[in-house]
């Protein structure tokens, strides 16, 4: 059942062919050198490390939301976004990345500090289950390890995209003080974008169906 | 009455570092009689107070917004004058005083004190204010009075939080009689020298400097002397995470972060964590008042 007229769909997607998707591992690695920059020289506040640390978090959550986006916008609109989806993948693993470096090196700055948080704080404990389940997937997001697992493997491996991204959204929640609005929004978003994938499609409306 | 504390911090905590190195060199030339301002130097380099920059742009203001930068963006509209404070319950003379007549007559001092957040960061500021003690003791406490509650207050109109109700408001507080009586409890109305910046509570706020952050509550509207333990909002909201007590104490972890460690604010992204000091450095100021208590049990 798809919202847009089939020919607009096909449309978006032939403009779309056309665009390359490695500026946005571009696009991602300046962001994050930007923002790394105006912590270094005082343009991010008085307190840098925990700013960087927040805002590393929050574009990491950012782009995997828009990762688990593409397959309900293909399904519901024709509209697809799959060509960008590693791109999107590697970049959120680079930010997460990125996240629990100034967690560890610049907040932390101690081994037995980072064994004690990630034993003692369950936030802590969850986020870093999130980490590792995204690690396979990144390591398997190039053609080759496509080819080496066969698609059906590779398919199911990712599936661990569903565990992982919600660790994340459930580690921004668990660590806010109050009921502030925006943790809670990027919940929800997760959990939309997981239970759009179980509404049940008819098949030939324009949209194929692909489970992904 | 005034100057019953002395500060271990002093002016010279507030001299530019290469001053006070510079100093520093020059009394060590000097010699033996110099050992004792060698010692307060000594401390000196530790403590890099903050600039009135760095205190007026990193707060905790839930009305104003949860961002540590929305309370500056957002405070501008605070309507601080005229300024009243409803001074209610077991006193001797209630009402609602105009700000100005409530210190009329009182010292107004300095007092350069550490301020720990139970966030895990930290700055040392120059308040500038009045003993409570003495403002407890002008409206009279009432005999049988044993805590003293404050409430912030509360203007929707200029206030976002408070319209998105990330929180319960009005923000309330309390202390002890005895917390609320000593000499290192203030009622500040400034911040080096300048008037309290909305962001940071004006026109009048509580700091109680062994605490946690959130016990001195900004923007005071009311104060209530109660023979009661006066409820407080972070203590409703969680109370397995925040005590009535709150004393700033490194070996009673937050559940959800440890406090053995701070980060003062202003060290810039490669600032090291310093050890959180138990009472945040007062013990020997204020640790008889806890005497027999378990600290663990009342955090």
């Amino acid at each position: 059942m798809p919202l847009l007229p089939p020919s607009w769909a096909q449309a978006t997607n032939r403009a779309l062919r056309r665009v390359p998707a490695w500026p946005l591992y571009l696009l991602g690695l300046g962001w994050a050198l930007w923002l790394f920059w105006q912590a270094a020289t005082g343009a991010l506040g008085p307190e840098p490390i925990n700013t960087l640390e927040r805002r590393y978090g929050e574009l990491a959550l950012q782009v995997l939301v828009a990762g688990l986006a593409v397959t309900p916008l293909r399904v519901w609109t024709g509209i697809s976004l799959i060509r960008f989806r590693r791109a999107l993948g590697l970049t959120a693993f680079g930010f997460v990345m990125a996240h629990v470096a100034v967690w560890a090196v610049l907040d932390l700055q101690s081994l037995s500090r980072i064994g004690e948080e990630l034993v003692k704080r369950p936030y802590i404990t969850i986020g870093f289950a999130g980490l590792l389940a995204l690690v396979p997937l990144a390591v398997t997001s190039n053609n080759a390890s496509v080819r080496r697992l066969g698609a059906l493997r590779w398919r199911k491996l990712h599936w661990l995209t569903y565990v992982a991204v919600p660790l994340g959204a459930v580690h921004y929640v668990w660590l806010v003080k109050g009921w502030p609005a925006e943790p809670f929004v990027y919940l929800g978003a997760v959990l939309g974008l997981l239970a759009l994938r179980l509404v049940p499609q008819r098949r030939g409306q324009g949209a194929r169906r692909v489970p992904a | 009455m005034a100057h019953r504390w002395k500060n271990d911090l002093t002016r010279d905590d507030v001299t530019p570092r290469a001053l006070w190195l510079n100093r520093r060199q020059l009394i060590a030339g000097v010699g033996a009689g110099a050992a004792l301002s060698l010692t307060r130097q000594a401390r000196a380099q530790d403590l890099t107070p903050n600039s009135l920059e760095q205190i007026s742009s990193y707060n905790n203001y839930y009305e104003f917004g949860v961002d540590k930068g929305d309370p500056a963006r957002n405070a501008g509209g605070l309507v601080t004058s005229p300024w009243t404070i409803r001074v209610d319950g077991m006193v001797d003379r209630p009402g609602d005083y105009a700000l100005a007549d409530l210190l009329s007559g009182l010292a107004t001092e300095e007092r350069i004190y550490r301020f720990r957040c139970v966030e895990a960061w930290s700055a040392v500021i120059p308040w500038n204010g009045v003993e409570l003690a003495d403002v407890l003791n002008k409206v009279g406490v009432g005999s049988g009075a044993r805590y003293v509650a404050f409430e912030t207050t509360v203007q929707p109109d200029v206030m976002p939080g408070v319209r998105s109700r990330v929180i319960p408001f009005p923000y309330v507080e309390g202390l002890r009689l005895d917390e609320a009586m000593h000499p290192l409890t203030l009622l500040a109305t400034g911040v080096w020298g300048q008037p309290m910046p909305n962001q940071n509570g004006a026109p009048i706020r509580l700091v109680v400097p062994w605490k946690y952050g959130f016990k001195s509550i900004k923007s005071i509207v009311r104060i209530t002397l109660t023979d009661r333990q006066p409820p407080t909002t972070w203590n409703r909201l969680n109370s397995r995470e925040y005590g009535f007590y709150s004393n700033v104490n490194p070996e009673v972890d937050h559940p959800r972060w440890s406090q053995a460690s701070e980060r003062q604010i202003g060290g810039g992204l490669f600032a090291r964590r310093q050890p959180t000091l138990m009472f945040n450095g007062y013990g020997d100021q204020v640790a008889h008042l806890y005497d027999g208590m378990d600290l663990r049990e009342n955090y």
